[in-house]
């Protein structure tokens, strides 16, 4: 069964003095998520990812389309009891601590009250707010906020959670740490949807990706699959400063770095690579197919390509 | 009741508390104190009915601009500072946060004016010495100033559910000064002809009528309050309450969270 299912939502918003100007957010999106991966949202800025999760989450009402989340209607009230939300820059109730707080939302949630102490006190535990869980909100971080954000979405024990941009406001050490608690949600079997526009943490973390730019999607698919030999090109690298000239011969550009010499070259070629260099005698290190990155291919995916009607449209992989 | 609307009212609540806004009881225990030392000082035999009429008119005032104040932010700022998302984001129905809030904020005005009447009857107590038998009619100003405060929060929830708080805080105090004038203004209904006529009759009684649920002066000056009245007031309160919070749960059902 798909954790999320995506048909067609689509939001137009009227605006101007008169609200009769409209202008689309997202346009009819079609997108599935399979239950127990961790799923990236990418797009820049304004792209259209919040407004998306905000449609999911029931907070803005789709001009069209409808959404399955876990097998159900996503409008079913219920099925919110399974799902945990993070939303950008997370504000919360300034006048509570971290435990009130949680626990507040715990009751919310349908948690029941001789869990709540237990469950409340793992994920301030897991978040790193142990100690300051009776200060209130009001004195915290911008990052402790964050942390107290990604405690409210995982309290429940939610089957997926939704994450908008979770590394925002926290330092190295705290995004490391987001990291290693998505990895760990996944490893319990949730599934985790995020959106964010820094694309090492996508990479470093993703089953699959989707991109949205301006509120169309413009590419979904693996995130080995999009960061594959597209270009049908090999890495060689060899050891030494010595550059055969009958490798410069097969079109290979090549750069010395330290005492290695790296050369990228055309895949057809990578046979009469290895016997120029064994000829030479000398010592090959690697030969590995040349990726492209996800970056590459998110800043591809961000160039408008055309139909023959002239309509703008994006790929998906 | 639904559990989450008591946790949601409960929290509302707490939220008062902690932004001290009981705090306004020192300001009236202050002028109830002040005043009853006063009258006390320069009145002869109209203490009671000084105290009487200042006191609940206070309780009736402090607890109007609570209601305004707390009310016009119930939803809009919970709106502006997103605080919102993660509460519907879970499973609550919007018409069980409006509900919840409202019973939050009625709640904080029912307890603010619990500690109130007993410094009215503090002040009554240090003015006359005694208890008389009519005095027990200031509890039933005392409810119909609750009651007042009900349909205020609602009102003032109404308004945060669609406006600004200021266009709400604006909104809120008009219909609170019209509405205390809606005996003048059904009689000037009366005085008028044709179109007008129909127009000032439409509006006379679309205002909530705050005007009926004053007995402070009847009740100063030992006036009987008719059972009759009291029923009227409660279910006119309760249906202008329940209109009013229909109506926000209505307009707040539909609205996008941008």
């Amino acid at each position: 069964m798909a954790a999320i299912e995506i048909l067609g939502l689509e939001k137009t918003y009227m605006v101007g003095f008169w609200r009769k100007r409209p202008k689309r957010a997202v346009q009819p999106l079609h997108l599935t998520v399979e239950e127990g991966e961790i799923f990236g949202f990418l797009g820049p800025n304004g792209a259209g990812k919040t407004t998306t999760l905000k449609m999911l989450m029931g907070l803005v009402f789709p001009t069209s389309g409808t959404a399955r989340i876990l097998g159900r209607e996503w409008t079913d009230p219920e099925i919110k009891a399974q799902i945990g939300f993070l939303p950008e820059q997370p504000y919360f109730y300034d006048y509570l601590t971290a435990h009130e707080l949680l626990d507040y939302y715990g009751q919310l949630s349908g948690v029941p009250a001789k869990d709540r102490a237990r469950r409340v006190g793992e994920v301030l535990q897991k978040v790193g707010l142990t100690d300051i869980r009776g200060v209130q909100l009001r004195k915290f971080s911008k990052g402790m906020l964050q942390r107290a954000g990604i405690a409210q979405a995982i309290l429940h024990n939610p089957k997926l959670v939704f994450f908008d941009e979770p590394m925002s406001g926290l330092d190295p050490l705290g995004r490391r740490e987001v990291r290693d608690l998505m990895e760990q949600l996944k490893q319990e079997g949730k599934t985790v949807f995020f959106s964010t526009h820094i694309l090492s943490d996508a990479e470093a973390l993703c089953d699959r990706v989707a991109i949205i730019h301006k509120g169309e999607l413009r590419g979904v698919g693996a995130v080995e699959d999009l960061t594959s030999t597209v270009q049908g090109k090999v890495e060689v690298i060899w050891q030494g400063t010595q550059i055969p000239a009958s490798m410069r011969a097969l079109g290979a550009e090549c750069h010395v770095t330290g005492d290695t010499v790296r050369a990228v070259l055309a895949e057809n070629q990578q046979d009469a690579a290895i016997d120029a260099l064994r000829r030479e005698r000398i010592r090959l290190i690697a030969i590995t197919p040349l990726r492209t990155s996800l970056e590459a291919y998110f800043v591809e995916k961000l160039q408008p390509s055309q139909t023959p009607s002239g309509r703008t449209v994006g790929t998906a992989v | 009741m639904s559990a989450r609307i008591i946790h949601i009212a409960r929290n509302t609540f707490r939220e008062a508390v902690r932004d001290r806004v009981l705090y306004n009881l020192i300001a009236f225990a202050l002028l109830l104190s002040g005043a009853a030392i006063f009258v006390g000082q320069i009145s002869i035999d109209i203490e009671r009915l000084v105290v009487i009429n200042l006191g609940l008119t206070a309780v009736s005032l402090f607890g109007v601009v609570i209601a305004i104040f707390i009310g016009i932010g119930l939803v809009s700022k919970e709106i502006e500072k997103r605080t919102l998302y993660t509460v519907l984001s879970r499973p609550v129905r919007r018409w069980e946060f409006i509900v919840g809030k409202f019973f939050g904020l009625a709640g904080t005005l029912v307890v603010n004016a619990f500690f109130m009447a007993i410094g009215v009857f503090g002040a009554l107590l240090y003015v006359a010495h005694k208890f008389a038998k009519p005095d027990a009619l200031i509890l039933v100003a005392l409810y119909f100033i609750i009651l007042e405060f009900l349909i205020i929060c609602s009102l003032a929830l109404l308004f945060s559910s669609f406006s600004s708080p200021l266009l709400s805080a604006v909104f809120a105090f008009s219909l609170f000064v019209i509405g205390s004038f809606a005996d003048d203004l059904r009689g000037f209904a009366g005085l008028a002809h044709g179109v007008t006529r129909w127009f000032t009759t439409a509006a006379a009684y679309m205002v909530p009528n705050f005007s009926a649920l004053n007995v402070i002066s009847a009740v100063a000056h030992q006036q009987p309050i008719s059972a009759q009245l009291i029923l009227h007031n409660t279910l006119y309160a309760l249906f202008y309450t329940a209109t009013a919070l229909s109506g926000a749960v209505l307009i707040f059902e539909r609205r996008n969270l941008k």
